[in-house]
């Protein structure tokens, strides 16, 4: 109590500040820092769960760089990446864009485009499943037969499977992009724009040289934001393929499924982290990009 | 002073002594299984039985969500809490033992001799190193389900007892659209539902082939035989055009909705079938090989005594074990879960050989198989896999089979490595 009260002003400021953050900090630590460490650990070793963790070296990694599967899979999640991530911008910065200019129902459309975003991804994976089956209860197939046309194999199919499954994806992430687009839409400041229309300059121009100049860190948000979502996509992936997650053959299966179900139904905990290790890897990666991109502002 | 030193030390010797009294007569062992509505029921009855005739022992169940079923098992146990007996998968046998979390059943109570005697021949998989380590209640076979309406509709009288009889009757009932999509499936299929254990232990060995060698540490059905069960399975949809894989998602779906004249599936698809309104249906025994051999896939939840189980306790645990593996406990299993008794003697009565619906599993059972998996879902994967190939990239039945092989091997002997 004494050595308190001995303390400056700062310093006692110092010892407040602390002491307020010390739950959240302990929380952090207990629920954050020490499993990841551990799970870093564990990709060292081999361990089933049940009995004691036995020291395995690299083994869990060297069996991961020799395993067919974890190459597709890794490619599948760049390929979730690379097609979701500019899929998803592009679309959803076009509508902000013209929505941003519509007056009437302004607020309805807005709530409308919302709406995915606030489902439940289960509920909607589930539904999304349901249009892809094939007749009779399909209903897209019911749609294309009765057009005629040859049935689509939307799921059962190493082609097809993964753009069919990601279309929801992109879809369900679209209202928080909107929103977040049409913000950053609305801050940039008028006087640009009317600056420009008194030089008479074209709707291209305006687009290009100020509005996306401009939305710079809105992009940069969006495309760290979305990355990091595409790299860890499972839960659209798992429940559109319960039957046979992420199959066919392995076309669709991601990152993250793999993790799942080395972990979870093959009880291979150690080879799981070794896999977890991967994918923190790749997502430190991502940030410290972010971080770096976001330097120059 | 005197007083109260006296009234306190008589205090402390009654306490005392009550305690040892209640120490000597009352033992409490704690049983846990996972979250299964009717099974916990069934338990609670078997508690309440047991009770009855052991006073002295008292039994408390735990139960668990499934996820979560394996780590409490295995954080409980070694830090001394947790069940006395504990209910597990029988795929799971060697990991528990392994772990060292279960000890052997006394030689005493559960000869090894009368074990091989009294229950289907398929328990003999929890037999390691010569001591039994886990036995069930009850277990589970594969059998026929088929829709009475539309056999009646194609004008078929009795299910097929053989799988020539089977595409036939398929052929009569399935119906497609204009575009050849079938609308109403023959049979269902799916290697993703029962299939695989359909094609593991009773096509192959319909076809001649031996799936594996006896401790199923080896792949042995990559030969002539094998790839011709692969390829009857996958004629049926790509040939006779009878089924198909995809079909309304689920084969248990599809035979649901009155979608599919047949359906392979497992004693535990009974309770699902008998709510489903509209739905007339029955079971047969799986149809027979074309040289007359008949086959099944039987798996079973088992009980086992924990190693935390000592002293008293161990002595009540061995007489809980020997309760619910008796005849009446299995019977009771039987008559709640659906879960068919793991003896002869409790399966074979009269009564359950002539239920119109337990029948032809119990029948099913003294020719039964149980597999015994490393990683039964990474096993699936493989003739998942398999089929797909030959699906989806028109590989050959016996590259595809050769490939499977292969990966099943590789996955068989990471697992046994040690």
């Amino acid at each position: 109590m004494k050595f308190y009260r001995n303390l400056s002003i700062s310093q006692k400021q110092v010892v407040w500040a602390w002491g307020f953050l010390a739950l959240p900090v302990l929380f952090y630590v207990v629920i954050r820092f020490y499993p990841t460490a551990d799970a870093i650990v564990l990709s060292f070793q081999k361990w089933n769960m049940l009995g004691i963790r036995q020291w395995a070296g690299f083994d869990n990694y060297i069996k991961l760089y020799n395993d067919p599967v974890f190459w597709k899979v890794f490619r599948n999640t760049f390929v979730y990446l690379i097609l979701g991530t500019p899929a998803s911008l592009v679309i959803s910065f076009a509508i902000a864009y013209h929505l941003d200019k519509v007056r009437f129902l302004h607020s309805t459309l807005r709530a409308l485009y919302f709406l995915p975003f606030l489902t439940s991804t289960v509920a909607m994976a589930w539904v999304w499943r349901w249009f892809y089956q094939p007749v009779p209860i399909g209903l897209f197939n019911n749609f294309i037969a009765s057009l005629g046309f040859q049935q689509i194999a939307f799921l059962n199919s190493t082609t097809n499977a993964l753009p069919s499954i990601l279309l929801p994806a992109i879809w369900a992430g679209l209202g928080f992009q909107i929103i977040i687009f049409m913000a950053g839409l609305r801050a940039i400041p008028t006087s640009f724009y009317e600056a420009a229309r008194i030089d008479g300059v074209s709707n291209w121009t305006i687009l290009r040289e100020i509005t996306l100049p401009l939305l710079k860190p809105t992009i940069v948000f969006l495309v760290v934001f979305s990355s990091i979502s595409f790299l860890r996509i499972f839960d659209q992936v798992f429940n559109m393929t319960t039957n046979n997650p992420g199959g066919p053959l392995d076309s669709t299966k991601p990152l993250v499924l793999m993790i799942y179900q080395t972990a979870f139904s093959s009880f291979d905990m150690g080879y799981a982290a070794a896999q977890t290790v991967v994918l923190f890897s790749i997502l430190l990666i991502v940030s410290l990009l972010q971080l770096y991109l976001m330097r120059d502002r | 002073m005197k007083a109260i030193r006296t009234l306190t030390l008589a205090a402390t010797t009654s306490l005392a002594a009550m305690l040892s009294a209640g120490a000597v007569s009352a033992v409490e062992i704690e049983y846990w299984q996972y979250i299964f509505d009717a099974r916990i029921t069934a338990m609670d009855k078997l508690i309440a039985n047991f009770e009855a005739a052991n006073p002295g022992i008292t039994v408390k169940q735990s139960t668990f969500p499934y996820a979560d079923y394996r780590t409490k098992v295995a954080a409980a146990i070694p830090a001394g809490e947790g069940p006395d007996v504990v209910q597990l998968f029988y795929g799971w046998l060697n990991d528990y033992v392994q772990a060292d979390l279960i000890q052997p059943l006394p030689e005493s109570t559960f000869p090894a001799a009368r074990i091989e005697a009294e229950f289907f021949p398929m328990v003999q998989a929890m037999k390691i190193d010569g001591k039994y380590m886990a036995l069930p209640t009850a277990v589970r076979s594969l059998a026929l389900f088929y829709n009475t309406k539309l056999f009646a509709e194609a004008g078929v009288t009795a299910p097929p007892a053989t799988l020539a009889e089977m595409v036939e009757i398929a052929q009569k009932i399935t119906k497609k659209d204009g575009a050849g999509n079938i609308t109403l499936e023959g049979i269902t299929s799916g290697m993703t539902a029962q299939d695989h254990q359909w094609f593991r232990e009773v096509l192959l060995r319909q076809f001649g082939a031996v799936p594996y060698t006896d401790d199923y540490r080896t792949v042995t059905y990559n030969t002539p035989e094998g790839v011709a069960a692969l390829e009857f399975y996958t004629s049926l949809e790509q040939t006779l055009g009878v089924t198909s894989s995809t079909f309304m998602d689920e084969p248990q779906a599809a035979f649901k909705a009155g979608r599919a004249g047949m359906h392979i599936d497992g004693s535990f698809r009974i309770g699902a079938l008998k709510d489903t309104r509209g739905l007339e249906w029955g079971v047969a025994e799986l149809p027979a090989g074309p040289d007359g051999t008949q086959s099944n896939y039987a798996s079973y939840w088992v009980n086992a005594i924990t190693t935390k189980a000592q002293g008293e306790k161990y002595d009540a645990a061995v007489k809980f074990m020997d309760y619910i593996t008796s005849d009446e406990a299995m019977q009771i299993w039987l008559d709640t879960v659906g879960e068919l008794p793991a003896k002869p003697s409790a399966a074979l009565t009269d009564a359950n050989i002539a239920d119109p619906v337990f029948g032809p599993f119990i029948k099913g059972l003294g020719y039964g198989h149980a597999t015994i998996f490393a990683d039964e879902s990474g096993q699936r994967q493989v003739l998942v896999d398999a089929v797909s190939r030959i699906f989806l990239q028109g590989q050959s039945a016996a590259d595809s089979l050769a490939q499977a092989a292969a990966a099943e091997q590789a996955l068989l002997d990471s697992y046994y490595a040690k």
